[in-house]
């Protein structure tokens, strides 16, 4: 019989890590819906939001600067960075392949992934770099229900609240501003967007703006939680079972799929893992991804594609 | 003058469908064939420059023929039926342990039927193409999916291949015998008495390989099933409105397709690495494959070749280049640039000339028949 | 023109309906396609038609209704199912196979007609070659017949648009089909264009008695070259019959000819 406090720990682990791949999954939601690009450099832009932040913070501290005054410029910084780097894309990659096939804009986002990738580890260093923006302790609750209590790590509390702010602000920015429903024009049809006056190669870039945000975010916590290294890009690769799972267009949908692939691969591997040689973590996503695939293309929060000839 | 084809006039269709239509192409063919098979080898034995030693066979011969090989099927996957395939390596991976398993001999205890499955240690030979088949049987079993889903569907579907037999053949120990360091050794190269062992022998017997599977895949993809694959891939559903169905068509691309990147597999282990482990077939892997599709051309067997000699020779032109310069580059920058250039040339490549390097070739073929009057 | 001398029916369309969503694309639609015969099938834009012709070769599957075809009943079907019962399709906005050659896309029509399995075609030795060479020979005629002996390894993405159109019936006729259906042929042609494409058709439907049912738009081109004509709605039939016949009808007259254009 497993204990309940147990399962239960598990589970909340499992969720609190899923938080982190929605975070990554609606940097790709929002590409994909906005330009049709099934973009496989979001990890890698993780990984450089996150290497342009932590190497910018490392030198402003070793400067002297206080704390708050690094983390400011760092992030501006970052940012920076993630908004030159949308920019290159946008003109020398997806600009020019408008109208192309899905699959070769696809191809062409592995080939940014190598550039950002190498030029990343380049420019900043290919080392684990600790970051420490917020606390890594845990706490203990429910102390009186179930021995030991239950851990929760305060990490996952605040990654949890930063994707929950993030969503309601991404949600404030669509419908609220010019550009975000410029945005959705784009999204529903960008030929249509583009005669009635949309200018789609600024909109594109304020996508990719916005999903190089998304990745920084992601980054901070996830640099805290393993420091900031090249395998952050495997992680950021389950962005990809996630959206399938949740389904390809849908907010809420990167939000469940991640919460689902969390839990899913936590519990599998805290209670499956030992019976059959454990690592299950490692493919668990993607063989639940495949499976939702064959029993339901369009995802569990997608909409349904009528085709036409 | 040399390149011209005036007075070969085609009376047949069947010559007017030969491989290579055009008489100094085949001619230049014959040489390179002869070049191979021969002339390499006669070099090697004699060590004449630039055989000196033997790290022109052992570091980029061996890798670029295995390695064009695996292009080859991923090849007909991704460009010519157009189903995209981040699982390449995966299907090596597969190729390579079975045939692992077939050549030490399997032995499958069920205790709770009370007998055991066993099968002795079968030829190398025989153990390679059923490796082959192995990938072939996996790689139905995963082109399923891509009757219900399309495209970028597909790409997660073949990355859970991925995952999963990495995970497979990391953790289930049965299959690498229960070796402690889950390092696998090759079986001894015993083809029908002759043992292949010197660097001139592993040559040829990967240039055999992949000259037959070259032939019999330029076979399939210049006959009707090639057709049907390009037409699934250039219009699914106008090709299934003329009677193409798409369950035979797609799932052929990927057993035909697994089969080759399986002896591929098969090969890269036994005859080049000699002892392995599952991160030779890692993700890496695959996208390198899928790069040495684009970077030589979708959809051309020829490409194929291309591909894989530029993907090999740019890393080590990247090391001797700055080395000869007097300016060494230390191994991480080296990799860092190839990732660099391997990604820019990508997104070149498919922004100018998405049927890659073959294209230019034959765009510079035909040049040459007209020059130098171009009209 | 003649019609043709038997009025076996080879298509029955009978009470089919078709929706998405809300919009009710075909609502208990009946007519027939008799052997040997032109059938047209006209409408304004958004009547139905290409649904029409969708449903009848397995694209959609209609809500209700029944299609017979050469005797055989039948609800849902697969594309493929009804290429290989013997119907062939062109598309309003031409579907050929982008990367391949006039020739390839001509011989990929001639896949049903194919014997040999993936082993004889890898050899691409003896019966499996006389087999590549006897299709080539067929496309040949049908590339011959339609006057494009010129373009034939020339990759499609390359020709211009009336020549696409041409591949395009030529890749439909490799079928050897019982039915041709054909999608606006003519959409975008200029008058010579739709003149050669004209005399395709009629040749067709004489050289090799196949039976062809229309899209067209181009109201005279469709009243010369037909020998019957259904009319198309909002999804309802509102006449049918001879060209004459359908030119008088004051519903078509309201619903198309006069008000529409």
């Amino acid at each position: 019989m497993i204990a309940l406090g147990q399962f239960l720990e598990v589970l909340i682990g499992g969720l609190m890590s899923g938080v982190l791949y929605s975070l990554v999954a609606l940097g790709f939601v929002l590409i994909f819906k906005a330009s049709g690009v099934f973009n496989y450099a979001q990890g890698a832009m993780v990984l450089l939001a996150g290497l342009a932040l932590v190497r910018a913070l490392d030198l402003l501290i070793a400067q002297g600067f206080p704390f708050w005054a690094a983390i400011v410029l760092g992030i501006g910084f970052a940012a920076a960075i993630m908004a030159t780097t949308a920019w290159l894309i946008e003109r020398l990659v997806i600009g020019p392949l408008v109208n192309q096939d899905a699959l070769t804009l696809f191809m062409s986002t592995i080939g940014v992934t190598f550039v950002l990738e190498g030029a990343a580890e380049m420019i900043f260093g290919s080392d684990v770099y600790p970051l420490r923006l917020f606390p890594t302790d845990a706490w203990f609750v429910f102390e009186g229900l179930f021995p030991g209590g239950i851990l929760i790590n305060k990490l996952d509390v605040w990654g949890a609240l930063i994707a929950g702010i993030l969503v309601a602000g991404l949600a404030l920015f669509f419908q609220h501003t010019k550009t975000g429903r410029a945005l959705r024009a784009v999204a529903d049809d960008h030929l249509a967007a583009h005669s009635v006056g949309i200018p789609i190669s600024w909109i594109w870039f304020v996508v990719w703006l916005v999903a190089g945000l998304v990745a920084l975010v992601a980054a901070t916590v996830w640099g805290t939680k393993l420091g900031v290294q090249f395998s952050i890009t495997f992680l950021a690769l389950k962005a990809l079972p996630v959206l399938i799972i949740g389904g390809l267009t849908s907010i809420p949908g990167a939000i469940a799929g991640g919460l689902i692939v969390g839990a899913g691969e936590k519990i599998a591997e805290v209670f499956l893992g030992p019976s059959i040689g454990g690592g299950i973590e490692y493919w668990f996503a993607y063989v639940l991804a495949l499976a939702v695939l064959l029993v339901r293309p369009q995802g569990l929060f997608g909409e349904r594609i009528i085709e036409r000839i | 003058m040399l390149y011209r084809e005036t007075s070969q006039f085609k009376t047949t269709y069947a010559e007017d469908m030969a491989i290579f239509p055009i008489r100094q192409d085949r001619i230049a063919l014959g040489v390179l064939l002869g070049i191979a098979f021969i002339g390499l080898p006669l070099l090697a034995t004699f060590h004449i420059w630039p055989f000196g030693g033997d790290y022109l066979l052992w570091a980029i011969l061996l890798p670029f023929l295995i390695l064009a090989l695996a292009a080859i099927g991923t090849n007909i996957l991704v460009g010519y039926c157009g189903q995209i395939s981040l699982g390449s390596g995966a299907f090596m991976a597969i190729g390579a342990y079975s045939a692992y398993k077939l050549a030490t001999g399997v032995h499958i205890p069920l205790a709770w039927l009370g007998f055991a499955i066993s099968i002795p240690p079968l030829p190398i030979l025989a153990s390679i193409l059923l490796g082959g088949l192995a990938a072939a049987g996996v790689g139905i079993l995963f082109g399923i999916p891509s009757l219900r889903i399309k495209g970028l569907y597909l790409a997660v579907a073949t990355l859970a291949a991925q995952f999963f037999f990495d995970w497979v053949f990391l953790r289930v120990p049965w299959f690498t015998n229960y070796a402690p360091s889950g390092s696998v050794n090759a079986p001894e190269l015993n083809f029908f008495g002759v043992v292949v062992q010197t660097p001139i022998e592993r040559y040829l017997l990967c240039l055999t390989f992949v000259t037959v599977t070259a032939i019999l895949a330029k076979n399939l993809v210049r006959g009707n099933l090639g057709r049907q694959w390009m037409a699934i891939r250039d219009m699914d559903i106008a090709a299934e409105l003329i009677g193409i169905r798409p369950l035979y068509a797609k799932l052929t691309a990927f057993a035909v397709s697994s089969f080759i990147v399986g002896v591929a597999g098969a090969l890269w282990a036994f005859v080049y690495l000699g002892s392995w482990e599952p991160l030779a077939f890692s993700l890496d892997r695959s996208l390198d494959l899928l790069f040495m599709v684009i970077i030589g051309g979708l959809g051309s067997i020829m490409g194929s070749f291309v591909g894989a000699a530029f993907i090999l020779i740019v890393p080590i032109m990247l090391n001797l280049i700055p080395t000869e310069l007097g300016v060494p580059l230390s191994t991480e920058t080296i990799t860092h640039l190839q990732l660099i250039i391997f990604g820019s040339l990508i997104c070149y490549l498919l922004i100018k000339e998405p049927r890659g390097f073959a294209r230019l070739i034959s765009i510079g073929k035909e040049k040459l028949r007209l020059w130098p009057f171009p009209y | 023109m003649r019609a043709p001398d038997t009025n076996e029916v080879l298509l029955q369309v009978e009470g089919v309906a078709l929706a998405f969503g809300g919009v009710r694309a075909l609502r208990d639609v009946s007519f027939n396609i008799r052997k040997g015969e032109i059938r047209a099938i006209i409408g304004p834009n958004g009547a139905g038609k290409t649904s029409m012709l969708n449903v009848i070769n397995g694209f959609y599957h209609p809500d209700h209704g029944a299609i017979t075809f050469k005797g055989r009943t039948r609800a849902r079907m697969q594309p493929f199912e009804a290429a290989r019962g013997g119907i062939a399709r062109t598309f309003q906005n031409v579907a050929l196979f982008k990367g391949m050659s006039a020739l390839d896309n001509i011989m990929a029509g001639r896949t049903l007609k194919v014997r040999r399995g993936l082993l004889w075609q890898m050899l691409r030795y003896g019966p499996a070659l006389a087999e590549e060479v006897e299709h080539r020979h067929r496309v040949e005629e049908i590339i011959d017949f339609l006057e494009i002996e010129a373009i034939r390894k020339v990759p499609v993405a390359r020709l211009p648009y009336g020549l696409q159109k041409r591949v395009e019936l030529g890749r439909a006729l490799a079928m050897e089909p019982d039915l041709l259906l054909l999608d606006e042929p003519m959409a975008g042609m200029n008058l010579e264009e739709k003149e050669d494409m004209s005399r395709f058709i009629i040749d067709v439907n004489n050289h090799y008695g196949t039976t062809i049912a229309l899209i067209e738009h181009d109201m005279a081109v469709v009243m010369d070259l037909s020998h019957r004509v259904a009319v198309l709605d909002h999804g309802v039939k509102i006449a049918d019959g001879t060209p004459d016949e359908v030119k008088r009808n004051q519903a078509v007259i309201d619903a198309y000819l006069g008000v529409a254009h």
